[in-house]
């Protein structure tokens, strides 16, 4: 099997390309999206938001290569044997790249790691997924933007999935770059048009040391059964993912933007849906 | 051939020539969730494999 730009060997598929031609096609891509959707300024500093996986340590690399001005955030749940892994990945990738990085703890921050919040019976994805969200804005802040190493996929299954529980202003989240609103930090998603499996060959070809593992957690359920839908689609139409992302975007354009109502967290000030934000919320119940 | 499944950790040896594409359909594994390597280089479905060579089926779902 010949690459369809020259003779060497296709090492990638759809499209048919050799190593070298397929780097250049998925480097082009990103930095197309950069462009296209302005993602970022030529002034500002971009925090990257890295777990140590393929999909931001691309970004992470990428945006260091494009736009220079990068700083790596990081955050420690304290999910043992899985972050303490790829936190080690990610040290080593930014001292070999010569970029600033910063960790952030559960156990400092909050008192406690995830796996010790969790003897308390909460769903370990919400309680999870609370407190890095709000350690990325609150860290960020101060920066020009967050860059995500959300995917095609991960955006995809979010298109559909808010479509099928009816959560209309959450569409506005799935976006290469969300709108300004109060103090969140904005965030930018550079690899909004690359498939998850384009980014695992990028990362593999570029030999980036990541670890291809899940989270030891037990993933949210109805993810796993849109991506195997999905997946399943795509293998007999090839294209269905960008198609869903792309005509999300034009009815996006067609309609109002209206963010959901939030104020400021009397506690910490952070932005909140109710008079005390969900990490105060959830701080409080541990004490 | 020797083969290893990255998403379970499980080595596995199996009786096998023809197309990766039939090979992951045999496993009953979705050629768009995975990446092949062919004796420590990434190959397409299209290309085949033999019962010498040792293959690496990596998951491509992130990690988060
Ligand atoms: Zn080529
Ligand atoms: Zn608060």
């Amino acid at each position: 099997m010949k690459c369809s730009k020259c003779s060497e060997k296709a090492v990638f598929l759809v499209p048919k390309f050799c190593k070298k031609h397929f780097i250049d096609y998925f480097e082009k891509k990103v930095f197309e999206t950069i462009k296209k959707f302005s993602l970022v300024n030529p002034k500002e500093k971009i925090v990257v938001a890295c777990s140590g996986g393929k999909d931001s340590t691309a970004v992470l690399y990428l945006l260091k290569k494009f736009h220079k001005k990068v700083v790596a955030l990081a955050i420690d749940e304290g999910i043992f044997g899985y972050r303490n892994k790829t936190l080690i990945d990610l040290k080593k990738f930014c001292s070999k790249n010569n970029i600033e990085l910063r960790i952030y703890s559960f156990e400092k921050e909050f008192g406690k790691t995830l796996d010790e919040m969790l003897k308390q019976k909460q769903h370990p994805c919400s309680v999870c997924g609370i407190f890095r969200r709000y350690l990325m804005n609150k860290y960020a802040r101060g920066f020009g933007k967050i860059a995500t190493g959300h995917n095609m996929d991960d955006e995809s299954q979010a298109v559909l999935m808010n479509l099928m529980k009816g959560n209309v202003d959450l569409l506005w989240h799935s976006v290469p770059m969300t709108k300004k609103v109060g103090n969140f930090v904005q965030r930018i998603k550079p690899l909004y048009f690359c498939s998850e499996k384009e980014v695992a060959a990028y990362a593999l070809l570029k030999g980036f040391e990541v670890s291809f593992n899940e989270c030891l957690y037990i993933k949210d359920s109805f993810r796993n059964q849109v991506r195997d839908a999905l997946n399943n689609y795509e293998l007999e139409n090839s294209g269905t993912k960008l198609n869903i992302l792309k005509k999300h975007l034009l009815m996006l354009e067609k309609i109002k933007f209206e963010t959901s109502f939030f104020q400021y967290c009397s506690v910490c000030d952070e932005p909140a849906k109710e008079d005390i934000c969900k990490a105060c919320q959830l701080i409080k119940s541990f004490k | 051939m020797k083969i290893f499944i990255e998403k379970d950790e499980k080595m596995m040896e199996k009786k096998f020539s023809g197309k990766i594409i039939v090979l992951l359909k045999s496993l009953d594994i979705n050629p768009t969730s995975v990446l092949v390597v062919k004796n420590g280089s990434l190959v397409t479905e299209e290309d085949s494999v033999n019962d010498d060579d040792s293959i690496k089926i990596l998951n491509v779902i992130s990690g988060g």
